[in-house]
């Protein structure tokens, strides 16, 4: 069966190739945690908690000339579908990775030796996107945790629907389309922090797809950078 | 994992709790006998059956319900089935860490789950598809979103909560449309926890980390009880424990207000 | 007007000004490091943090919490990514080898002095200054440890507004613990006014708002 998913430049939910979802982000939102941030982009519904730099427990996992990054993206069992069972599965522990590698990128973290900068990504609704989502919120926990980087990290991901190079994937896309392309950079430089691709693509058309998902990236930013400034608003006043 | 948090409270701010509890006070200037305010908001995650996110003060947590098709118990072959289970991530708290569910997050879990069992809130007899062979199994995931205090009752609201508004996702399967959850009158639980022989109702952080003594009930819509558990060290008197259950029905009769609104 | 920056926000020329506290240099530019509020001293460019762990420093006075016992030492909870050391040489009692329990107890509560912070983190205590003292009594409350400055205020202005109006006695560590002693009246008041200091330590006429709630 062929469904059709861009029909007239318009894709099913609407959207133009080159349009991200809806995405709203908030900063601050946890009473406990030392940073966080509430997000949604599209369906997807992500909490990100920032805790330390504190010791690095058991003292034996220190590192003596910086902080270890240490990012867990864990799905919560109602988040998707068909219930996931609680607890990483192999495809959270690879995301998790690839997350701490992703943020440690920007994150001074030879200011703190001996010490671990903990970073909880909880998907609580889940539909396509999570880990740009995931490192989205991520970034803006850290900046409110007060942690030093060089950069404010932001993700999005780009792919190939029905021929076409499109932005933002939703569930739908992704599994009937014919590739998907998550990149997370650095805004200020442009520096690839995370990109992975799964699908097929020419060179031509993955040159597109990069373009599309580092604008999309810039237009994310921009949100993130509301809502910090959002939370102190009232400086001014 | 709540044992870790004892560590962390000053000899000083023990002290101090300690002074305060003499004087029938408590640190964030409660009366023993009030609960904080509470928020249920229903309907919050598109992808589960049923979900709810509670707050009771600062303390956070979402519930969701997810429906599957499993074989029924041997001595039960017309009756669904139920499971419920926390997760305690670090998210929430400094002192949670990923891991298998500690003992407190299954104690946590199993006193939620006996509460809804035991009262028969969920109607597990209309839960069967074909007897014997297949029924509904439902699934009941505490996710606790920020700690500060009483997780207890925080999640059996939560968990009550979600299941009011679930559905039966028949058409996933191609059974039918899709319905309501079959449910009765929830449970509503209460706790109190006793430090320094001052015993007060849904215990901040604070006091959650010097309590000696912890114990939850879960009544129904007549007042009847439908499931205990006293936890922790130390002890109650049995005039003590009398007492809580009374009180618990003030409060219960007040919470299960908000969840029917 | 203060202006708020963020991670990875350009905030000045390397050229004519100088990368302070909460910056970084990258070619001729100078960049924030951190969430906070620009702030300009003489070359210097320098951000103001907004949020973040206690940094200790040496000669910062704290208020620590006793994590272990040994037989002639103490490891010191001070709010800090890092534990701190107190030998007993430091303390101002005369400690016999072994008997280090007799005079603090994990839990127990110190003012102390940072002695000394080394490049690889290693941070010393002393307890022989004018300040430095066991405390046995009061409360403890913790704030954000960025907010300390706030709390203090310039040439201890807003710390003496709170001892005045509330009659309390109030200690601010640098690391963001406060012990306050007063009637019971007074601390509860004492503690709501540092909790707004906090919530509104970046708001302009915030002394003002202070006086007006705690009855001046």
């Amino acid at each position: 069966m062929v469904k059709l998913l861009i029909k007239d430049g318009i894709r099913l939910d609407g959207r133009k190739p080159d349009e991200l979802r809806k995405i709203k982000i908030e900063a601050g939102v946890l009473h406990r945690a030392d940073g966080s941030c509430y997000l949604e982009w599209g369906e997807n519904k992500i909490l990100a908690a920032v805790y330390g730099p504190r010791e690095a427990l058991p003292r034996h996992i220190q590192d003596s000339t910086k902080a270890i990054v240490n990012a867990r993206y864990n799905m919560a069992s109602f988040s998707v579908e068909e219930r996931k069972r609680p607890g990483p599965d192999r495809r959270s522990i690879e995301i998790s990775k690839v997350t701490s590698e992703a943020l440690e990128g920007v994150i001074f973290t030879e200011l703190f030796p001996r010490t671990m900068i903990d970073v909880c990504i909880e998907v609580l609704n889940a539909e396509a996107g999570t880990r740009c989502a995931g490192i989205t919120a991520a970034a803006v926990a850290l900046a409110d945790a007060g942690i030093p980087m060089k950069d404010l990290p932001v993700a999005c991901a780009a792919g190939k629907v029905d021929g076409t190079v499109v932005l933002d994937l939703t569930s739908g896309e992704d599994k009937e389309g014919e590739a998907d392309l998550p990149v997370a950079i650095a805004p200020r430089t442009e520096e690839i922090l995370l990109m992975q691709m799964d699908g097929h693509m020419t060179y031509k058309e993955f040159e597109e797809a990069l373009e599309l998902a580092l604008k999309g990236c810039k237009k994310v930013h921009e949100l993130q950078r509301e809502a910090l400034l959002n939370k102190y608003k009232d400086f001014e006043v | 994992m709540w044992d870790t948090e004892v560590k962390r409270v000053s000899a000083v701010k023990r002290d101090y709790l300690a002074r305060l509890a003499k004087e029938g006070k408590r640190p964030d200037g409660r009366e023993a006998d009030e609960y904080r305010p509470i928020k249920i908001e229903k309907n919050v995650i598109k992808n589960a059956e049923g979900s709810a996110r509670v707050k009771i003060g600062d303390t956070m947590v979402l519930a969701g319900i997810k429906l599957e098709i499993g074989e029924p118990y041997p001595d039960s072959p017309n009756e669904g089935a139920m499971s419920t289970s926390a997760e305690l991530p670090p998210l929430a708290s400094p002192e949670f860490e990923y891991g298998p569910p500690t003992p407190s997050a299954i104690e946590l879990a199993r006193v939620v789950d006996r509460g809804i069992r035991e009262s028969k809130y969920i109607k597990l007899d209309k839960l069967c598809i074909e007897e014997g062979k297949e029924v509904w199994i439902v699934f009941i995931d505490l996710h606790v979103l920020d700690y500060d205090g009483n997780l207890f009752d925080a999640c059996s609201l939560a968990a009550s909560a979600a299941l009011q508004n679930a559905i039966i996702p028949n058409e996933r399967h191609d059974i039918g449309k899709n319905e309501s959850l079959p449910v009765g009158s929830p449970p509503v639980s209460c706790t109190f926890v006793k430090y320094e022989d001052f015993i007060v109702v849904d215990p901040c952080l604070e006091e959650d980390a010097i309590a000696q003594a912890r114990f939850t009930v879960a009544l129904d819509e007549n007042g009847d009880i439908r499931a205990m558990q006293k936890g922790l060290s130390g002890s109650f008197t049995v005039d003590e424990i009398k007492n809580n259950i009374n009180r618990a029905k003030i409060h219960a009769k007040n919470i299960r207000k908000l969840l029917e609104e | 007007m203060r202006k708020i920056v963020l991670p990875g926000s350009e905030v000045g020329d390397a050229k004519s000004k100088l990368p302070g506290k909460g910056t970084f240099k990258e070619g001729d530019k100078i960049y924030a490091s951190r969430l906070g509020i620009l702030s300009e001293k003489g070359r210097y460019i320098n951000v103001i943090p907004l949020s973040g762990v206690y940094d200790p420093n040496s000669g910062d006075n704290v208020i620590g919490v006793v994590e272990e016992v040994y037989r002639n030492a103490w490891i010191i909870d001070i709010n800090a990514p890092y534990p701190a050391f107190l030998s007993a040489e430091n303390v101002p009692w005369k400690i016999a080898y072994g008997e280090t329990l007799k005079y603090l107890k994990v839990g127990d509560v110190i003012i102390a002095m940072i002695s000394s912070v080394d490049e690889a983190r290693n941070i010393d205590l002393s307890m022989k200054c004018k300040a430095c003292r066991k405390v046995e009594d009061g409360i403890i409350i913790e704030i954000q440890p960025s907010k300390v400055p706030r709390v203090i205020g310039k040439n201890s202005s807003m710390l003496a507004t709170l001892k005045k109006y509330t009659n309390c006695w109030i200690f601010v560590g640098q690391n963001g613990r406060i012990w306050i002693k007063g009637e019971d009246e007074n601390v509860n008041l004492l503690i709501k006014a540092i909790r707004k200091i906090e919530d509104e330590a970046h708001t302009f006429g915030l002394t003002e708002r202070i006086i007006k709630m705690l009855g001046g």
